[in-house]
């Protein structure tokens, strides 16, 4: 489905996780953290480059990752990102839902 | 003569030395498999335990019993993996070459990965299943267990049999509606998931049943800590759930080999093609069951499907051939669902579990995500085609390696 984001017609899933990863940009990630009601600080942008390096990379990402990363340990995560940090975080990331492997 | 090398002998290692010492030219080729340990476990038995279901003599036999008398079984720890030099380097110093090696050194539980879950409160008021020990310990508590908060579960994904905590909390139900004071028992199943399961079909079949069952589900619950004076488990959101018997699954891990050897990722699994079964940093390592990263379950059935796989593969790899064989993510899974009922899933990378028939398209007569008293005897069956038919390697009839899709209601 598409979604008015940032004043861009955007593909979106069910649960508004980008389709495609090149239609994002500061300001859609932007949008989507203020419908999370966050407030992007400089340490956000950290965690969401982190996030977004490791997709190009084609690296499976998990909580226990990113408390590993350096750059946040899990505590400072959640309290970036309230609730369940890594689904927040990856939607306005723009990357797809991170799947848990069964 | 050239040499393979297997290390571990579960299940998915016990199932390599049996196909290959078939399929290998022995003129040509020593196979070897590397294990410490005495005893060979059933390990789906540990559900089965705590409820006084099955004994542990119904779940350990001997180690030897079930390698072909010309593998050389080599009882010893292994100390690291020279994957460069292509050795291995065993506990006092010795050391065994190869040409061709298969790691399938499995995956265990680490407790010590939350904070306080190995505490005070260890094998007392919070218990695994996933060991031999924790089970039994379990059972020990089950059996004298007045009542009060049971809370099931799981630290972290991915986990061995992830299906193995959800027939827990269903066994429990029956267990103690057959002890009469399920009406002094409240359950709470505790997941870091956002439902009952990864998948959207079966998660609402499963979360119907856990409702059906009055069992409650706390989800996207990562836990922080088990503080064992409170009795609570609390996670990073600071939602704090109390317990009198918590069941949990830890976080599980490859073995700690590969942090030594430097062949792990950050659980200890070991980077693997998910199709060919070859490692990604060795052309002449192949991975087989718990030890991989690929993203398929860990379970029996998985690793039962790969051997099919990388047994063709390896003799693949021997021809330099390309490595045609692959694997498709194929599971398949009994979940006991108490009152002598289980559910069936069949599945794989592509597709998720959904209803139908197995293994005959439209006839059975096993029912796909339904619970039925067939499943329940086809799990129990299981037991006996685990000891007899899959460690040797010997094909079970109608299940083929690769998941079917015919007879599924997508």
């Amino acid at each position: 489905m598409e979604k008015l984001i940032a004043n861009k017609q955007i593909q979106v899933n069910e649960e508004g996780y980008l389709a495609n990863f090149s239609e994002w940009n500061k300001e859609v990630g932007e949008a989507i953290a203020v419908e999370a009601a966050i407030d992007l600080s400089p340490k956000h942008w950290e965690v969401i480059n982190y996030i977004q390096d490791e997709f190009k990379k084609e690296s499976p990402l998990s909580i226990r990752k990113i408390g590993k990363s350096g750059v946040v340990d899990i505590k400072e995560f959640y309290a970036l990102f309230p609730n369940a940090p890594l689904k927040t975080a990856t939607k306005i990331a723009g990357i797809p839902k991170p799947a848990s492997c069964i | 003569m050239k040499s393979l090398v297997i290390l571990g002998a579960g299940t998915a290692g016990t199932m390599m030395a049996n196909h290959l010492n078939k399929k290998l030219n022995r003129k040509e080729w020593d196979i070897s498999i590397i294990d410490e340990r005495k005893e060979h476990h059933y390990q789906p038995g540990y559900l089965f335990l705590p409820f006084d279901i099955y004994k542990p003599t119904d779940i350990i036999k001997n180690i030897k019993e079930f390698i072909p008398s010309n593998v050389e079984l080599i009882q010893n720890s292994i100390e690291k993996i020279d994957a460069k030099e292509n050795k291995i380097v065993l506990a006092e110093g010795e050391i065994v070459k190869y040409d061709l090696l298969i790691i399938a050194t499995g995956a265990k539980i680490a407790p010590e990965e939350t904070e306080g879950m190995g505490g005070a409160e260890w094998h007392k008021s919070v218990f695994d299943f996933y060991t031999y020990e924790g089970a039994l310990a379990l059972r020990n508590k089950l059996r004298e267990w007045e009542g009060g908060n049971l809370v099931v579960h799981i630290t972290e994904m991915p986990i061995k049999c992830p299906v193995a905590p959800l027939e827990f909390a269903f066994l429990a139900d029956s267990f103690f509606q057959h002890k009469n004071m399920r009406n002094k028992v409240n359950i709470t199943y505790v997941t870091p998931l956002s439902g009952a399961f990864t998948k959207p079909k079966s998660t609402a079949a499963l979360e119907h049943l856990l409702g059906e069952k009055n069992i409650a589900i706390e989800s996207d619950f990562a836990i922080a800590e088990v503080n064992n004076d409170d009795k609570t488990i609390i996670d990073y959101g600071g939602r704090v759930i109390p317990f009198d018997l918590l069941v949990t699954v830890p976080t599980n891990k490859g073995d700690a080999l590969m942090e030594r050897s430097g062949m792990g990722d950050e659980l200890n699994y070991v980077p693997t093609n998910k199709a060919t079964l070859q490692s990604q940093a060795y052309e002449n390592v192949f991975v087989i069951g718990d030890a991989t990263n690929v993203p398929a379950s860990k379970a029996g059935s998985v690793a039962h499907f790969e051997a099919e796989i990388l047994t063709e593969n390896i003799l693949h790899y021997i021809k330099q051939e390309p490595l045609a064989a692959s694997f498709d993510g194929h599971a398949n899974c009994f979940i006991e669902t108490g009152h002598q009922k289980a559910l069936l899933i069949d599945f794989n990378y592509i597709h998720e579990p959904v209803s139908g028939t197995f293994p005959f398209p439209g006839v059975g007569p096993l029912q796909l995500l339904k619970e039925s008293v067939l499943n329940h005897w086809g799990k129990l069956a299981f037991r006996w085609i685990y000891w007899n038919m899959l460690l040797k390697g010997i094909p079970i009839p109608f299940v083929g390696s690769h998941m079917k899709t015919a007879g599924k209601n997508f």
